[in-house]
C-alpha cells in the first residue's frame, strides 16, 4: 500500500511528462488527478490504521548507495507523523490537481503543468516517508526542483524565472547547512538511519564537536545546522526572501507548494528530530526565537501588501513562525497540528484567491477589486471561512491549533518563551487586521473595477501602482513586476490572438466552474472541523497514544502544562482576534480614507514595511552583487593578470623568441612536443642500458 | 587469438578502425561517410569488447585481473596489461563515450574528415592505454601519447584561437611530463622495475616520497586540473571542436584523478599524508574560486569548464581525505562528471551547430523552439548541480562527507560549491532556454533531430539510473578503495612506531 500511496504519483508524472503531449491535456489531467485521489485515499486508510491502531512500519525499497560504514537506503518509514503528513500532502494535492483542471483550463501547456505537480507530490512523499536523511533530502531538492519549475512555470515571464532562480538557490544556502549537518550527525552516529540515530541520541547528549575553531555541544551543533535547512524550505527569517516571489507560480501552485506542503517541510523535518532536539536546550531556543521573530516579522510586511497573493504569502511565512515556536517550546505536537490545520485553511484560502483572481481575470491587485461578494457569493463565503479558521474563530480549526501554541509559549520554561509569546500574540491582532483587511478590500467596499477600468488595471496600473509604491524591484538583475500578472505573459497572446479575446469583452465578475468549487467546499469542510474532530488527539487527552514515540517524549509534559495557562493568556488571542477585525473594519469599512491618511503619516514606517524590512535590496546588494563582483576580479584578475601572466602567456612569450632563433619547424607544436617525449623515452632507455642491465 | 588478451583486443580495435581509414582513398562524400561509419562501427566495437571485458572481470576483490605480459622494451620493461577495481570503470567511460564523440561530430565535422577520426581513434587507444597500463613505462607513454591526437583535434579543427589555445596546453603539461619522466627514472633506479603491482609493494623512504610525490603531483595536478594550473582547461575547451570537449572533459581529466588513486597514494603514502592539507587548500580554492568564475562567463563553453574544474576540485579533495566516503565518492565522482559534463558539452553543441556561437547573450527562450532540448539540458543542469537522484549527487555528497570526516573545515568549505553551483548553472539555463524568443537568428532553430535524440538517450538515462543505483560503480570501487585505505593505514602505523621507537 505505501509503495502505491509514493510512487502513483510518480507514475502520474512519468505519464503526463512524458506522453504529455500524445495523449492531450484532457487524458493527462484525469490520469495525474485519478491517481492522486488513489494515492489520498490510501494515505487516509493508512492514517487511521497507524494513528488509530498500530501500523508503525518500516518498508524497505531499495538500497541506495553504500560506502564503507554508510548505507543508505530507500526504505520508508511510516509512523504517526508520517502518516499525518501523507494525509496533508496527498490530500491537497489531490484537491489541487481537480482545482487545476478548472483554474488552468486556458493554458496550452497543461500536461506540463499536471506532471510537475505529480512530480512535486512524489518527491514529498518521498520526503515525508524517508527512513534516514539522505533519502529526506532527496524528497529536500526534489521538492526544490518541482517548486523551481512551477514557479518558473510561465517561462516567459523574466520575473517568474528570477522568481524561480531565487526561490532554488536560497533554498540551497538553506541545504548548505542541512548537508553539513548531515555530514555532523554521521560523524557522531556512524549512521544516518532514524532508526539508529533517535534511539541513540541520549548517549551522545554531552559530546563535543570541534568545528570552526569552537568547541561545540555536539547535538546542538548538529540540530543547529540541519534547522538551517529548515529555515530556508520553511522560509523562516533570514532566508525567508524567496516565498513572497515564488507568487509568480500559477495559484495552485501557491497553494500546493507554498502554503499547504513544502514549506512546512521544515517543520516536519524539526518535528522528525524532535528527540535530537530536546535534548539541547540551546537549539530549542535558536528555533523558538526565530519562530517567534518569522511570525511577527512577516505578519508586520502583510499588513500592507497589495497584491492579494502576496498577503497570503506573508501569512503563510507568519504561520510558519508559529509552528516553530510550538516546536522550540517543546510542544512538538501543537506544532504539527497546526501544520495539519493551517493546510486547510490555508490552501482554502490561496485557492480562494485563485478563484477570485480566475473570476478578475487574472487582476491580482487588491486595489483594483472590491464588492466581489455580489458576484462570486460561493468563493467570498469560503473566503470568510477560511478567514475565520485562520484568525482563530472559536471552533475552527486554527482556534485550536493557534491557541494551543500561543498557551504552550505561555507556560514554556525554555529559552525565548516569554519573546515567542508576546510575539506570536502580537501577530495574532496583525493576522486578524491583514486577513480582515484583504476580505474587505477584495468582497466588500465599492467596487473599483470596471469596463472603463480594464486597460487600466491589466497595463498602465500596474506599472503606476508599482511606482506609487516606491519600491525599487529589481532582484537578481532582473527587473521584477511587483504586482506579477497570474497569466500568460503579453509575448505569448501574441502568438495566440484569440486566447485572451475571449475575456475581452465580458468584465464582469464570474463564479468559477464546479471543478474549482468542489476542492473549496472540501477544504472549508476541513478549515472548520478539523480541529474539533483531532485537537483531542494532537494535543488533547489521547495525545501519547496517538503520536507514541513518533515525536520527542519530552512534549507530553509540555502539552499537559499547556492546557493550565491562565484564563486570561487563554482568552488573549480572541481578543487579539476581535481587535484586529474591529480595526480592519474601521479602516476599511467605516472610513476608508483612514489607511492612506495612516500612511501618509508614518511615511518611513509604511515604505519599511511595504519594501518588507529592506531584505531584498540587502541581500541583493551583498551577496547577488558581491559574488557577481567577486567572480569577475577572479576571472578577470585571478586568472587573467596573475595566473595567466606569470604562468604560461609569460613563459610562451620567451619560449617563442628562443623557438624562432633556434628550430624553425614549421609542422607545428604537435612535432615538438612529440620530439621531447621521444627524446625522454630514448633517455630512459639508455640509461636503464647503462645502469639497470649491470645490475643484474 | 594470436596470444593477446582482451585488453590488448581493446587497444587493437581503435588502431585496425583507424587504419582502415587511413586506407581509403580521396575526399569525395562517399569516402567521408565511410570513414564516418568506420568510425561509429569501431568505436561501437571496442565498446561492446570492453563489456565482455567487463564480464570476466571479478569485481568483488582488489586483486589485478585480465592480465597479460608482452615483451617490449627490456626483461624489466614489459608490456604489461592489468586492470583492477579503480581501471576498469574507466575503460568502460572511455569506450562507452567515444561512440558519443564520433555522432556529434557527424555533421559538425566537414574537412579533413578522415584525418578527424583517424585522431580519435588513436586518441581511444592511448586512453584506454592508460587506465590498462600495468607498467609504468607504458602508462608514460600512452599518458603523453594521448595528447598528440588531443593537439591536433584543438590544433586543426578548432575555433580562431586554437593556436594560442593548444600553446597553452602544451606548455603546462610539457612541465608536468618532464618532472614525472624524472620521478619515472628514480623509481626504477630505486626499487628495480617498472612493473605497477611490484611497485605498489615497494616502500619508498619517505624523504624520496615527498620529490616523487611532488615530480607527479606536477603531472596530475595539471591534468586535473587543480588551480592554479587550470588555465589552458577553459581555452582548450572553447577552441576544441565538441566532441573533443566531450573527451576532454570525460576522460583527460580523469587521468590526473586516476594518477592520484594509481601512484601517488598508493605508493607515496607518507607523502600524501604530508601533503594532504596542500591539496585540501587547493581544492577548496577550486571549488569557490572556479565556482564564482564560472558565474560570470559569457561564453557557455567557458562556464562548463570552469564548473568542471569545480568539480574535480571535490574529487581532488575527496582522494585525499583516504576515508571510504572520500576515496569512493571521488572516484565515483569522476565516472558521474564524465557523464554529465560531456553531456553539457554535446548540449551546447547542439546550439552551436545551429547557430554558430557559444555567446550566452545570442540565445534566449530556446524552450520555444526547442521542448525536448530543454528538457535533456535541464537533467544535465541538474545533475551538474548535484541535485539527488542524479549521479552527480552520489559522487559530490559523499566526497563531502568524506572530507567532513577528515577535516570539518574542509567540508564546511566544499559544501559552499553546493550554493554556487545552483547559481551559475541555473542562470544559464534561464538565460538560454527560459524567457521569450526574441532574437531573429533563433526563430527558425530546429529541436534535436533523431541523432542528437539517440545521442542523449543513454546519457539521460544512466545519469539517473546511477543516481538512484550507483551501486554498480560504486562497489566496483569498494574493494580496491579498503585495500588503499589498508595500506596508507600501515604506512602511517610504520612511521609512528618508528618515532615511538626513536624516542
Amino acid at each position: 500500500m505505501y509503495h502505491a500511496i509514493v510512487f502513483l504519483p510518480l507514475v502520474g508524472f512519468l505519464v503526463a511528462g512524458i506522453f504529455g503531449r500524445v495523449i492531450g491535456p484532457r487524458p493527462s489531467e484525469i490520469v495525474t488527478t485519478a491517481l492522486l485521489a488513489v494515492s489520498a485515499f490510501l494515505s487516509w486508510i493508512a492514517f487511521v490504521s497507524v494513528g488509530f491502531g498500530s501500523g508503525a512500519t518500516r518498508v524497505q525499497v531499495a538500497t541506495w548507495m553504500v560506502s564503507g560504514d554508510l548505507v543508505v537506503d530507500w526504505a520508508f518509514r511510516i509512523d504517526t507523523l508520517t502518516a499525518v503528513m501523507l494525509v496533508v500532502v496527498t490530500t491537497v494535492s489531490a484537491l489541487v490537481h481537480l482545482y487545476s483542471i478548472g483554474y488552468m483550463h486556458e493554458d496550452p501547456h497543461r500536461p506540463r503543468f499536471f506532471a510537475y505537480l505529480s512530480l512535486f507530490t512524489f518527491a514529498m512523499l518521498m520526503l515525508v516517508t524517508a527512513d534516514n536523511l539522505v533519502q529526506m533530502f532527496f524528497g529536500w531538492e526534489g521538492v526544490g526542483l518541482a517548486s523551481y519549475l512551477l514557479i518558473g512555470f510561465w517561462y516567459e515571464k523574466p520575473s517568474a524565472n528570477a522568481a524561480a532562480m531565487k526561490a532554488f538557490i536560497v533554498n540551497r544556502v538553506g541545504d548548505f547547512g542541512f548537508a553539513l549537518g548531515i555530514f555532523l550527525v554521521f560523524v557522531l552516529f556512524n549512521s544516518v538511519s532514524f532508526d539508529q540515530i533517535l534511539p541513540r541520541a541520549g548517549e551522545l547528549k554531552e559530546a563535543t564537536f570541534r568545528f570552526l575553531g569552537h568547541d561545540w555541544n555536539a547535538i546542538t551543533l548538529a540540530c543547529l545546522l540541519l534547522f538551517m535547512g529548515a529555515m530556508g524550505k520553511s522560509a523562516q527569517f533570514l532566508l525567508h526572501t524567496w516565498l513572497p516571489d515564488a507568487m509568480e507560480g500559477p495559484t495552485p501552485v501557491s497553494a500546493l507548494i507554498h502554503a499547504a506542503t513544502m514549506v512546512t517541510a521544515g517543520v516536519f523535518m524539526v518535528a522528525r528530530l524532535s528527540p535530537l532536539f530536546e535534548l539541547s536546550p540551546d537549539a530549542m531556543t535558536v528555533v523558538t526565537v526565530i519562530g517567534a521573530i518569522t511570525a511577527f516579522f512577516a505578519a508586520t510586511v502583510g499588513l500592507v501588501q497589495n497584491d492579494i497573493k502576496r498577503v497570503i504569502a506573508y501569512s503563510t511565512c507568519s504561520q510558519l513562525g508559529y509552528m516553530f515556536v510550538a516546536l522550540g517550546v517543546g510542544a512538538f505536537g501543537a506544532g504539527i497540528f497546526h501544520l495539519f490545520t493551517h493546510a486547510f485553511f490555508k490552501a482554502l484560502l490561496f485557492l480562494g484567491a485563485g478563484s477570485v483572481i480566475h473570476a478578475m481575470h487574472h487582476e491580482q491587485d487588491m486595489r483594483n477589486m472590491g464588492a466581489l461578494r455580489r458576484y462570486i457569493p460561493f468563493t467570498a463565503a469560503m473566503m470568510a471561512i477560511g478567514t475565520l479558521a485562520l484568525t482563530g474563530f472559536p471552533f475552527t480549526a486554527g482556534y485550536y491549533s493557534k491557541d494551543a501554541i500561543i498557551e504552550a509559549a505561555y507556560t514554556s520554561h525554555g529559552g525565548g518563551a516569554a519573546l515567542a509569546f508576546m510575539a506570536t500574540v502580537i501577530a495574532a491582532f496583525m493576522t486578524s487586521f491583514y486577513s480582515w483587511r484583504l476580505f474587505f478590500m477584495t468582497f466588500e467596499q465599492a467596487p473599483r473595477w470596471g469596463g472603463s477600468h480594464d486597460a487600466h488595471a491589466h497595463a498602465s496600473g500596474h506599472a503606476g501602482s508599482h511606482h506609487a509604491d516606491g519600491a525599487p524591484g529589481h532582484h537578481e538583475g532582473v527587473a521584477h513586476d511587483n504586482k506579477g500578472h497570474d497569466v500568460e505573459p503579453a509575448s505569448h497572446s501574441d502568438l495566440e490572438p484569440g486566447h485572451h479575446a475571449d475575456h475581452a469583452h465580458h468584465h464582469r465578475p464570474h463564479e468559477s466552474p464546479l471543478v474549482m468549487l468542489i476542492p473549496l467546499g472540501v477544504l472549508a469542510f476541513g478549515a472548520i472541523f478539523a480541529g474539533m474532530i483531532f485537537s483531542r488527539f494532537f494535543i488533547g487527552h489521547d495525545a501519547e497514544h496517538f503520536w507514541r514515540g513518533s515525536l520527542g517524549a519530552s512534549q507530553y509534559k509540555v502539552l499537559e502544562e499547556m492546557h493550565h495557562a491562565p484564563l486570561w493568556v487563554v482568552l488573549s488571542p480572541a481578543v487579539m482576534m476581535i481587535g484586529g477585525f474591529l480595526l480592519a473594519f474601521l479602516m476599511y469599512i467605516r472610513r476608508p480614507d483612514l489607511p492612506a491618511r495612516a500612511a501618509a503619516q508614518n511615511p518611513i514606517l509604511y515604505r519599511f514595511l511595504l519594501n518588507k524590512w529592506y531584505f531584498d535590496e540587502i541581500y541583493d546588494f551583498v551577496f547577488v552583487r558581491g559574488a557577481k563582483a567577486l567572480g569577475r576580479f577572479l576571472w578577470k584578475q585571478g586568472d587573467g593578470a596573475v595566473i595567466d601572466r606569470l604562468g604560461p602567456d609569460g613563459i610562451s612569450a620567451r619560449v617563442v623568441d628562443v623557438t624562432r632563433g633556434v628550430v624553425r619547424l614549421q609542422t607545428g607544436y604537435v612535432y615538438h612536443y612529440a620530439f621531447v617525449m621521444l627524446i625522454g623515452v630514448a633517455a630512459l632507455i639508455t640509461w636503464y642500458l647503462l645502469t639497470g642491465a649491470g645490475a643484474h | 587469438m594470436f596470444g593477446l588478451g582482451i585488453l590488448a583486443g581493446l587497444l587493437i580495435v581503435p588502431l585496425v578502425g583507424a587504419a582502415i581509414i587511413l586506407s581509403l582513398r580521396g575526399d569525395d562524400a562517399d569516402v567521408r561517410s565511410n570513414a564516418r561509419w568506420i568510425a561509429l562501427f569501431a568505436t561501437v566495437a571496442t565498446f561492446l569488447l570492453s563489456l565482455v571485458a567487463w564480464g570476466r572481470f571479478d569485481p568483488s576483490t582488489s586483486a589485478f585481473q585480465l592480465t597479460e605480459t608482452h615483451a617490449w622494451l627490456a626483461e624489466t620493461i614489459r608490456f604489461k596489461l592489468t586492470v583492477d577495481g579503480f581501471a576498469m570503470p574507466f575503460i568502460l567511460l572511455t569506450t562507452f563515450l567515444m561512440p558519443f564523440c564520433i555522432l556529434a561530430s557527424w555533421e559538425a565535422i566537414e574537412h579533413r574528415v578522415k584525418a578527424y577520426y583517424v585522431c580519435f581513434l588513436v586518441l581511444e587507444t592511448t586512453m584506454i592505454g592508460v587506465f590498462a597500463a600495468g607498467d609504468l613505462v607504458l602508462f608514460y607513454l600512452m599518458f603523453e601519447a594521448g595528447l598528440m591526437p588531443m593537439f591536433l583535434i584543438i590544433g586543426i579543427w578548432g575555433g580562431k584561437r586554437r593556436i594560442y589555445a593548444s600553446f597553452k596546453f602544451f606548455l603546462y603539461t610539457l612541465l608536468g611530463s618532464v618532472l614525472m619522466l624524472l620521478a619515472i627514472i628514480a623509481m626504477y633506479w630505486h626499487a628495480g622495475t617498472t612493473d605497477i603491482q611490484a611497485l605498489l609493494q615497494h616502500r619508498f623512504p619517505a624523504s624520496m616520497q615527498t620529490w616523487l610525490w611532488l615530480a607527479f603531483f606536477a603531472s596530475f595536478a595539471v591534468k586535473m586540473p587543480m588551480w592554479p594550473v587550470h588555465t589552458w582547461l577553459p581555452d582548450a575547451h572553447v577552441e576544441a571542436p565538441t566532441a573533443g570537449s566531450v573527451i576532454l572533459a570525460g576522460i583527460l581529466l580523469k587521468m590526473g584523478g586516476y594518477g592520484f588513486i594509481r601512484f601517488s597514494l598508493p605508493m607515496f603514502p607518507d607523502a600524501s599524508l604530508y601533503f594532504q592539507p596542500l591539496v585540501y587548500a587547493l581544492s577548496i580554492v577550486a571549488i569557490i574560486y572556479a565556482s564564482l568564475v564560472a558565474l560570470m562567463q559569457e561564453d557557455m563553453k567557458k562556464l562548463v569548464a570552469y564548473s568542471s574544474v569545480a568539480h574535480m576540485g571535490f574529487v581532488t579533495m575527496g582522494l585525499f581525505s583516504l576515508n571510504p566516503q572520500g576515496v569512493q565518492g571521488a572516484m565515483f565522482q569522476m565516472i558521474s562528471h564524465g557523464l554529465v559534463s560531456g553531456a553539457l558539452f554535446l548540449c551546447v553543441g547542439v546550439v552551436y551547430d545551429r547557430i554558430h556561437t557559444r555567446e550566452i547573450a545570442a540565445y534566449g527562450g530556446l524552450v520555444n523552439r526547442m521542448p525536448l532540448y530543454a528538457v535533456v539540458f535541464l537533467i544535465f543542469t541538474m545533475a551538474n548541480v548535484g541535485l539527488p537522484g542524479t549521479s552527480g549527487f552520489v559522487g559530490e555528497f559523499l566526497t563531502m562527507m568524506g572530507a567532513f570526516r577528515s577535516n570539518p573545515w574542509v567540508g564546511f568549505f566544499s559544501a559552499f560549491g553546493v550554493i554556487l553551483s545552483a547559481g551559475y548553472a541555473l542562470w544559464l539555463y534561464a538565460r538560454v532556454v527560459y524567457g521569450p524568443l526574441e532574437k531573429p537568428a533563433l526563430r527558425g532553430i530546429l529541436d534535436l533531430n533523431r541523432r542528437e535524440m539517440i545521442t542523449f538517450a543513454p546519457l539521460v538515462l544512466l545519469t539517473i539510473y546511477y543516481g538512484v543505483q550507483p551501486g554498480p560503480i560504486l562497489d566496483t570501487f569498494a574493494p580496491p578503495t579498503e585495500a588503499l585505505i589498508r595500506g596508507v593505514e600501515t604506512a602511517m602505523s610504520a612511521v609512528k612506531t618508528a618515532a615511538l621507537s626513536g624516542n
